[in-house]
């Protein structure tokens, strides 16, 4: 590789020539906000968040949990194995064949990581969706790691931290899929049963049948900026009622305004805002301004009256 | 009444026998005989289709317009019935009827997609698509029988939640996954009733239950057959494979441990003989009301949700 494949950008690098075979095409990302084009390496340093427009792109489901637990450390909790294509689905291709291209492809064996660790000192249990793995779609698998999650959560007393990143419910399982919905909105409120925090970290896209169950029953639900978290496709939709969305409809921001979502956060902000809102869940006496606890050094109290 | 493909040559039958019918004023006996010769042979068809109907024709048989509704249902079967209205907090949506009434002679309430019947009523009950007022209606009404200490009985029918920008600007996943949690617990019985189309999260929302009946020809699916074919096979007239591989007859799903009981239907499907639909329905309900009363209520509650937590768990034959 050579200076000019490494920083030179792909358009200037085409009128420049080269060997075409040499060019790496993922050195380079086009942002889908603004078009800029972002030098990769960059890129992923900044969370993959773009710096000319802010426009957040999604995020690998390990970095996700890099990042999001104390010093990027964290352990992995196996989820038991469930039954593979009880339907023996098959459209144009079977159902166990894409499977098992998706798990080559992640080396998962399903669309979800369940993991423990640390955050801001706080103890959570962490599932966090990969929807590179089937478009993160919701089948038996991905509900029995919410189970398993859910009650690692309870047994160890953790908060229980979900992010979801998918399409909706894995149509290939047909209606046991279905019966997910039911089976982690029971994992769910079985964490908060134990009086413990139960949150939903909604990224970009959480759609249908995962919005509709466990997404939507949060003590409190934080939303990345510009994500799309809704029920029904904007297609169904539009097929609907035969006229164009709105601007910004199913956006982050849009179920904020329409009092979905808690808070709405940039990727970067993410962690502190866990952090706060788990430790004041969890009466944590920590705190920078402790007036309740320290000592009022003399002359700081506000002159002010009512 | 509506004839579907693949009951043209019975329906020709039929017509031919309605002829006859009307020529047998004279009193001619052969006329009697030979109609009597084509209602064999009208049941002999409708037996070789019905027996074996494709999973694409079940779901022509679970939509047609002539099948009993759920006001149908209620009207036979719900004595003193009081719908109420509202979620109280937006509108009353009409996809979603409820009320208080009297299941053979048992207070109790009751919850039910309603498609309507003709361009009018469709267009009152939204085609039978209900929107977050509906599903909070629903809840609303869950949390009256909790406390009345009523059981509940749902009649599910739709072809999904209402796919509309409205719905979702008043959160249509919310509405939905608090239903279904709603359905999970409450500490009184929950009989569901797919009586004809079980559409995705539009139906779960309501049939989170303790027994969960399905009509012989309805259908219950994660995606309509269309929605399905148009995303995988990328052309929704693969509508048909799509039915098939998605498993979605009531008899597919008793098998995967889906549902409980699948409630027989009269020859040749529940639009040819609604009342005997009815009754059987009733008998059906009334059965497992009674069974379910025997269970006090931490018991049901556990039971309930042990089922939904055993879901994919179970081994399929």
């Amino acid at each position: 590789m050579s200076w000019l494949t490494n920083f030179v950008r792909p358009k200037i690098r085409a009128l420049v020539g080269g060997p075409k075979k040499e060019i790496p095409d993922n050195l380079w990302e086009k942002c889908p906000g603004c078009s800029t084009m972002l030098f990769k390496r960059e890129l992923e340093e900044n969370l993959n968040v773009c710096r000319a427009c802010g426009y957040h792109m999604r995020l690998d489901v390990v970095r996700r949990l890099e990042i999001l637990f104390d010093e990027g450390r964290y352990r992995e909790i196996s989820v038991p194995k469930v039954l593979v294509d009880p339907l023996k689905f098959r459209d144009q291709k079977k159902y166990i064949d894409r499977l098992k291209d998706a798990q080559n492809k992640t080396k998962r064996q399903d669309a979800i990581i369940v993991a423990e660790g640390t955050v801001g000192g706080q103890k959570v249990v962490a599932a966090a969706f990969d929807f590179a793995f089937m478009g993160g779609s919701m089948g038996m698998g991905v509900g029995e790691a919410i189970v398993t999650g859910a009650r690692r959560a309870v047994a160890t007393k953790s908060a229980f931290v979900v992010f979801p990143a998918s399409g909706g419910a894995r149509m290939q399982e047909g209606a046991l899929s279905l019966m997910q919905m039911p089976r982690t909105i029971i994992a769910a409120d079985e964490v908060k049963a134990a009086g413990l925090p139960y949150i939903v970290v909604l990224t970009d896209p959480t759609t249908g049948g995962v919005t509709a169950s466990f997404a939507m029953v949060g003590d409190i639900h934080i939303a990345e900026r510009g994500a799309q978290i809704g029920f029904a496709g904007a297609r169904v939709i539009e097929n609907t009622i035969r006229e164009t969305l709105p601007p910004g409809f199913q956006r982050s921001e849009y179920l904020l305004d329409h009092g979905m979502v808690d808070i709405v956060t940039e990727r970067k902000n993410l962690n502190e805002t866990l952090t706060r809102v788990l430790r004041l869940l969890r009466k944590d006496k920590g705190g920078k301004n402790n007036f309740l606890l320290g000592p009022v050094p003399h002359g700081a109290r506000s002159s002010k009256r009512i | 009444m509506q004839v579907l493909d693949f009951e043209q040559s019975i329906s020709e039958l039929e017509t031919k026998i309605e002829e006859l019918r009307h020529l047998s004023d004279g009193g001619r006996v052969n006329i009697a005989d030979e109609i009597a010769k084509l209602q064999v042979k009208v049941e002999k068809q409708l037996h070789q289709v019905y027996d074996k109907l494709t999973p694409a024709q079940k779901v022509q048989v679970a939509r047609h317009p002539d099948r009993p509704h759920c006001l149908d249902y209620i009207k036979a079967l719900v004595e003193d019935f009081t719908p109420l209205a509202g979620d109280r907090l937006f509108a009353d949506d009409q996809a979603i009827i409820g009320g208080l009434g009297r299941f053979s002679g048992q207070p109790c309430v009751i919850i039910g997609q309603e498609r309507g019947h003709d361009t009018e009523s469709r267009i009152k009950h939204n085609f039978g698509m209900a929107k977050p007022e509906g599903y909070r209606k629903a809840q609303r009404l869950m949390d009256m029988a909790n406390r009345f200490r009523l059981p509940v009985i749902t009649l599910v029918d739709t072809a999904g939640a209402f796919p509309g920008v409205d719905a979702e600007a008043r959160g249509q996943a919310e509405a939905i996954a608090r239903s279904i949690e709603k359905c999970l617990n409450i500490n009184v019985p929950l009989i569901a009733c797919v009586i004809g189309e079980g559409g995705s999260g539009g139906a779960i929302a309501i049939a989170a239950g303790d027994r969960v009946l399905m009509l012989e020809h309805a259908i219950y699916s994660v995606i309509s057959p269309e929605g399905c074919a148009s995303i995988l096979w990328r052309s929704a007239s693969q509508a048909a494979d799509a039915a098939a591989a998605l498993r979605l007859t009531a008899q597919d799903l008793e098998q995967l441990g889906i549902i409980d009981q699948i409630i027989p239907e009269p020859l040749g499907g529940a639009h040819r003989n609604r009342e005997e639909m009815i009754a059987r329905v009733g008998n059906a309900i009334g059965e497992a009301l009674e069974e379910l009363s025997r269970y006090d209520a931490k018991t049901l509650l556990n039971n309930r949700r042990e089922k939904y937590l055993a879901m994919g768990k179970k081994s399929v034959s």
